[in-house]
């Protein structure tokens, strides 16, 4: 056999692991979406990623060069896999949503720099015969323009779920957005009609779009509101899902172009469900400044009412019907696992607990469910709020921990509220409500939420861990 | 204008691979129950990892030192993406597992 045609076998060796790789991606994400074959879904999908890697390495060839440089590469793969490895292990359940979007960015920078990488090398004689308005440079520019706002994106949503960037919410912001975005794509329009000989002429441009599309990036999340952070996710993950598979058209690599794009539309589907689960349209989380608002008398809403702990245990323990409303708090007090403990106690006692989830609780779609999980909270105890509403007027008590937008009666009975038309789980129609909460602060979404000042409403101030600690000893005293 | 229209006709293959794919993401999720909302957006986040095979192709055709230096940045990225994505999902599904 000449050396030809094993470079032949080789490319055929590779077209069809990409072959194999997409079905098993395609296989993969179908198995994610039901309880029963996630796990294995997920193993499905890491076995694809691994062959196509594998068979790039091995087989992949441009112009009849295989792959240079191979002790770097697998020397980065190495590195990106400790470090990956090592950050997914060891990072607590609760920062799951900001490590998600962490790992996005970096798929995002990744396309990113391939685009800036590949500019130059457009090849002169496509730009000879079809000058630069042709598909090629229309692929590595909204690679390039994609991968990056994502990047930036979610480094932002990183930062903001992580808790040192907060919100900015400047009136004028959607103007500006439109105005960057306008910028760009007269940045692109413009380089895809020069007329030059090579494509590394017009290298200075890409730089200029690279910069723009980070400030983008960064102000396209900078106004979102915590509540619509899980919105935001999915829909950078989906950016970076058409990024990759830009890079897909650019090298005609249809692994790429499968795993991008099915990323891409799954990404826009979840991105749309979870907007319906708010009753709001994805265009008014993307530019409705969010917040403020609400009802104008906030001064006049009337005083709150707090309860002891020991009240609490005994009004608790004498219920028949239990109804707790697990939010974001619980998230950050890492108060899970004290809060099985309790509704096991209660359990004991005779008394009935339920977990009322709202779709969009916490700081992603499921949070609570990844959560509540871990704490060994069996999938029975766990209801969805249109479960659960009918039921709540026979329930003596309902206790939030750590949620406020998803119970805010506002999005009933206030039209010019943001949430107004939202479904929330009805607290109020509850006989009792125990609110646990940090402070009076507003939640995410900072609207007023007058179920903290209902008449049958008690405040139980404080850290949700250790308030539920101590509600736990009072329980266990009794 | 025209040179793009030739170009959608010489990858009239992908873009209908793209279009099938399009259907094929949206027809796959969206019977997905809640609670798998957070490992399947997880899960997800790793499959769109495969921009890494770009990343590779980047390097081992880069020759100055500079594209090496981003070959390599980018090979470690796509690779934070892949491992992290996977290894994070698989983390979250072990939990709904114990229980049942």
């Amino acid at each position: 056999m000449n050396e030809l045609s094993l470079f032949s076998v080789g490319i055929s060796i590779l077209e069809i692991t990409y072959i194999i790789a997409s079905v098993l991606f395609i296989l993969g994400l179908k198995m994610l979406s039901h309880p029963l074959t996630a796990r294995r879904g997920n193993i499905y999908a890491a076995i694809g990623m691994i062959m196509a890697i594998v068979a790039t390495i091995l087989f992949h060839q441009k112009e009849g060069k295989p792959i240079g440089n191979i002790g770097l590469i697998i020397g980065a793969i190495v590195v990106g896999t400790i470090i990956g490895w090592v950050i997914a292990k060891r990072v607590r359940m609760t920062a799951m949503p900001q490590l998600v979007s962490f790992f996005n960015g970096m798929g995002g920078a990744a396309a990113a720099l391939i685009s800036m990488m590949e500019f130059p090398h457009v090849s002169p004689e496509l730009i000879a015969e079809s000058g630069m308005s042709n598909g090629h440079v229309l692929a590595i520019l909204l690679g390039l323009v994609i991968g990056t706002v994502s990047w930036a994106g979610s480094m932002i949503a990183f930062g903001k779920l992580d808790g040192w960037i907060g919100d900015l919410r400047v009136k004028a912001m959607k103007f500006v957005n439109l105005t960057i975005l306008a910028v760009i794509v007269v940045l692109v329009a413009y380089i895809m009609t020069r007329d030059v000989q090579a494509a590394s002429e017009l290298t200075t441009f890409i730089y200029i779009i690279f910069a723009i599309a980070v400030v983008y990036g960064v102000l396209f999340v900078m106004p979102i509101g915590g509540a619509d952070m899980p919105v935001v996710i999915s829909l950078l993950n989906s950016f970076t899902g058409v990024a990759a598979a830009m890079g897909g058209f650019l090298y005609n690599n249809q692994a790429m172009l499968t795993g991008g794009i099915l990323v891409g539309s799954a990404g826009t589907i979840l991105t749309v469900l979870m907007c319906r689960a708010m009753n709001r349209s994805l265009l008014n989380v993307i530019v409705g400044v969010f917040g403020g608002g609400g009802k104008a008398n906030t001064e006049e809403a009337g005083t709150v009412k707090e309860i002891t702990v020991s009240d609490a245990a005994v009004l608790l323990s004498y219920s028949k019907k239990v109804v707790i409303v697990p939010g974001y708090g619980l998230a950050v007090a890492q108060a899970q696992h004290i809060c099985h403990e309790l509704d096991k106690l209660l359990e004991e006692k005779g008394v009935e607990v339920k977990y009322a989830i709202h779709p969009v609780a916490g700081r992603m779609p499921g949070h609570m469910n990844v959560l509540l999980a871990e704490a060994d909270v069996p999938y029975e105890q766990l209801v969805e709020s249109d479960e659960v509403n009918p039921d709540l007027p026979n329930t003596d008590v309902l206790v939030v921990i750590g949620a406020n937008d998803v119970v805010n009666p506002a999005a009933e009975d206030d039209p010019s509220s943001p949430i107004y038309g939202m479904p929330i789980i009805k607290a109020r129609d509850a006989r009792n409500i125990i609110v646990m909460k940090r402070g009076m602060g507003k939640g995410y979404a900072a609207i007023e939420n007058m179920l903290f000042f209902n008449s049958k409403t008690r405040m139980l101030f404080g850290d949700a861990k250790g308030t539920l600690q101590n509600l736990v000893n009072e329980v266990k005293a009794l | 204008m025209e040179s793009i229209l030739q170009f959608l006709l010489e990858n009239k293959g992908a873009i209908f691979m793209v279009i099938l794919s399009i259907f094929l993401g949206i027809e796959v999720i969206s019977h997905v129950p809640a609670i798998l909302h957070t490992p399947l957006m997880s899960g997800a986040n790793a499959i769109h990892g495969v921009v890494i095979i770009g990343a590779i192709i980047v390097m081992g055709h880069a020759e100055t030192t500079g594209a090496m230096i981003l070959g390599f940045l980018a090979v470690v990225l796509g690779t934070l993406n892949v491992v992290g994505g996977f290894v994070v999902t698989d983390r979250m599904l072990e939990m709904f597992k114990k229980k049942k």
